[in-house]
């Protein structure tokens, strides 16, 4: 006589260390295994899309800030560039460069959380988070330097930046660039061949290179996947044609390759900000001559930038008047966890937790 | 004899009464027993938090008293004055009775632990067995505990717990026996006498075998997928508070403080060293030992459910067999005075089925069609 057997339902969060913010999922479990889930978003909607509304073009980008925290940089810059490229803004050289150089930053910084959480996820008790945490605070120390924040930044302003970077900012990238590589070692020495991890990684959790196209995947999944695709190379917004550097991707698009594409990415990012460094004219102006108060035309405009996480998109709608009458926001995170239900099935609750970790997601985004 | 046969022969010369003859040594021993393992446990949770906070590029707690020492004393009354919450749906009396039936089997294995020659409260003829028979009640009060809280993490939990203790005795059980015939008796006294080689050099595989198991049933990392923090938060004990969680914290140190006690005796040649008393070598195996623990735990990431039971039954399992086939055969035909030759030949055959099983095993499992 077979065993009877029941469906046995588990929500994982809002409220689970795992789920990176407030996320929830609905699982239907057949012993370990998960047989259905259904993710629900919404728990830290902040209706940032509404509020963005009834205040002027700059007030927004404090906004923007709390999107991705863990990238507030990036938004920043996604928004700045479509205000711009919607009232026909000329951004300075100078600001330009500076804008690659924090973006890329703030990409090492963004992986290098994303990495230290998923192993945090696979078991290992706190350990890579906290060496990964040494390094990111370096990264933060820089920003705290320029603009005296440390994760909101509102550093980047419609036409530029807030401010020029200040005397010691430079010796002490140059002294980051310098040491990073060889931390970026130590934790591929650290990781790479543990045999748990790649046991508890390779394989699991994999996004088809079909499936990623479909849902219109962006990032570090997509390239994980093996599909050759960032916004910077294929469609250089900013000065990003100027720069050579490579797009690492995956084969099989399993955890392992997310992980991996992240660790190269790294290293990438710091080869954009070497040539930036090198590049970048040591005077002029940081910003654009923008009004405080002003009147972009009306018309609409999309401009979209490759963020840490993905292709982040600001679609603004303008009237003419000191605020957008409509701003969507197209979250990368968001249209990447909708691939979560293909790639979890099947899989053990242990799986599901670190597949869930490895899309890197964070709920600001997800909910705005 | 042993210090206790010492103390009654003593009181006895005095006149004592025989129930008081009896009785006085045993509640004494016990007080004593009891007293070094919560002292040893206390020491054990400042020395995990120092430790893995080196491993881990923090200082740790570093405030309540010189080097923090007194932060697990402000950790326990701060735990003691939590509210007492059971939840609604809970089972009222095996909520209640489940950490009890945790912490008390982990007391009772120190019964058979010597401190030194003769420092031992039962010198028990089948101590081996006593232990391994004891340290699996603790595995009821963990199920008792995830059942009867009514939470739906603790009960994959509990399921978790039983399938992992069941399978992780076996090949703890079947590495124990080489130890045992090595020996020539399940007396831990005698365990230890018979070590002029530790066992650890003498068998190696046994040890490793041992130590990976014994890792496993004190739900240790990376086999600590009861108490699994990113999947089941923090699985049988959810929903514990105050005095109840308690109970189970200190059963969870108690119990590595237990594991640390047993592989000290069998395998590090218990009290057994130069110079210093005995008490001081074994309070230094222990701590080497959970040292190691700790770090292996600041390590390594955790092993999935299925991962972990294809490493018990298709490398731990197996591996313990051959090798206690391998002793056997050794405890035949070599002398007891030749024993460096059983301690090459182990060395060798470990490395060899180390090697073996790195090449031929798989861990196998992962996508299931649903």
């Amino acid at each position: 006589m077979p065993i009877k057997t029941e469906q046995f339902y588990l929500n994982v969060g809002p409220q689970h260390p795992s789920t990176h913010g407030v996320f929830r999922l609905r699982l239907s479990l057949d012993g370990e295994v998960v047989t259905d889930v259904e993710p629900i978003v919404g728990y830290l909607h902040r209706g940032i899309e509404k509020l963005a509304e009834t205040r002027t073009y700059t007030q927004i980008i404090p906004l923007t800030d709390r999107l991705d925290y863990l990238a507030s940089m990036t938004d920043n810059v996604a928004y700045c560039m479509a205000v711009e490229k919607l009232a026909g803004i000329k951004v300075p050289e100078r600001a330009e460069y500076i804008r690659i150089i924090f973006s890329e930053l703030m990409r090492v910084s963004s992986h290098m959380m994303a990495v230290g959480f998923y192993l945090n996820d696979c078991g290992a008790f706190f350990t890579p988070v906290l060496y990964m945490w040494r390094e990111r605070e370096k990264i933060l120390d820089l920003f705290d330097m320029v603009c005296g924040q440390r994760l909101l930044y509102n550093y980047m302003r419609v036409g530029g930046v807030s401010q020029d970077l200040p005397d010691e900012f430079m010796p002490a990238i140059k002294k980051f660039v310098a040491e990073m590589p060889r931390y970026i070692g130590e934790y591929n020495q650290l990781i790479k061949q543990n045999e748990i991890f790649l046991a508890r990684s390779k394989g699991v959790g994999i996004l088809p290179r079909e499936t990623a196209i479909n849902i219109g995947a962006s990032g570090p999944v997509l390239r994980a996947s093996g599909v050759k695709w960032d916004i910077r190379k294929m469609d250089p917004y900013s000065i990003y044609d100027r720069f050579d550097f490579e797009i690492p991707t995956g084969e099989a698009g399993d955890c392992y390759d997310r992980y991996w594409v992240r660790m190269q990415e790294m290293t990438q990012s710091l080869r954009i900000i070497e040539q930036a460094m090198s590049q970048m004219p040591a005077k002029g102006p940081v910003c654009a001559d923008v009004p405080q108060f002003f009147r972009p035309p009306a018309g609409e405009t999309y401009g979209y930038i490759e963020a840490p996480k993905g292709n982040l998109g600001f679609y603004i709608v303008s009237d003419g008047s000191i605020a957008p009458y409509r701003l969507h926001i197209y979250p990368p995170t968001l249209i990447n966890i909708t691939a979560l239900k293909d790639m979890v099935i099947g899989w053990k609750v242990a799986d599901l937790i670190i597949i869930f970790g490895s899309m890197d997601v964070v709920l600001g985004e997800i909910d705005r | 004899m042993t210090l206790l046969d010492q103390f009654q022969l003593m009181l006895k010369s005095l006149g004592w009464p025989d129930w008081a003859v009896y009785l006085t040594p045993a509640i004494v021993g016990i007080l004593i027993i009891i007293i070094f393992v919560l002292t040893v446990v206390i020491v054990f949770i400042w020395w995990e938090r120092r430790l893995i906070s080196r491993f881990q590029i923090r200082l740790g707690p570093n405030r309540c008293g010189p080097e923090g020492i007194l932060q697990p004393i402000a950790t326990a009354i701060k735990i003691l004055l939590k509210e007492d919450i059971v939840p609604e749906k809970a089972d009222k009396l095996i909520h209640f009775v489940a950490p009890i039936i945790v912490f008390v089997p982990i007391l009772l294995i120190f019964a058979v632990i010597p401190f030194g020659a003769g420092a031992i409260l039962v010198d028990l003829n089948v101590g081996i067995i006593y232990v391994i028979a004891i340290s699996s009640i603790s595995v009821i009060g963990i199920f008792m505990a995830a059942w009867a809280s009514g939470n739906k993490y603790s009960y994959i939990s509990g399921m978790r717990s039983i399938a992992q203790m069941v399978s992780y005795e076996i090949p703890v059980v079947l590495s124990l026996v080489g130890v045992a015939l090595v020996a020539g008796s399940f007396s831990m006294l005698k365990i230890v006498e018979a070590q002029s080689i530790p066992f650890i050099l003498l068998q190696p595989l046994g040890f490793l075998i041992f130590f990976l198991g014994s890792l496993a049933e004190m739900n240790r990392s990376p086999f600590d997928l009861l108490e699994a923090d990113s999947e089941i938060v923090a699985g049988y004990h959810i929903e514990y508070s105050g005095m109840k969680f308690a109970m189970f914290y200190l059963g969870e140190y108690g119990v590595a403080l237990a594991y640390s006690c047993i592989i000290t005796t069998l395998f590090l040649s218990g009290w057994q060293g130069p110079l210093l008393p005995p008490i001081i070598w074994i309070l230094i195996k222990v701590m080497l030992v959970f040292s190691v623990i700790v770090w292996i735990r600041s390590t390594l990431p955790r092993f999935r459910v299925d991962q972990l039971m294809a490493f018990a039954w298709k490398a731990m399992l197996p591996m313990a067999v051959i090798n206690l086939v391998i002793i056997a055969i050794e405890v035949l035909l070599i002398p007891a005075s030749l024993q460096w030759v059983m301690l090459i030949l182990n060395f060798g055959f470990a490395g060899a089925l180390i090697l073996l099983w790195s090449k031929l095993f798989t861990l196998g499992g992962g996508r299931v069609e649903v």
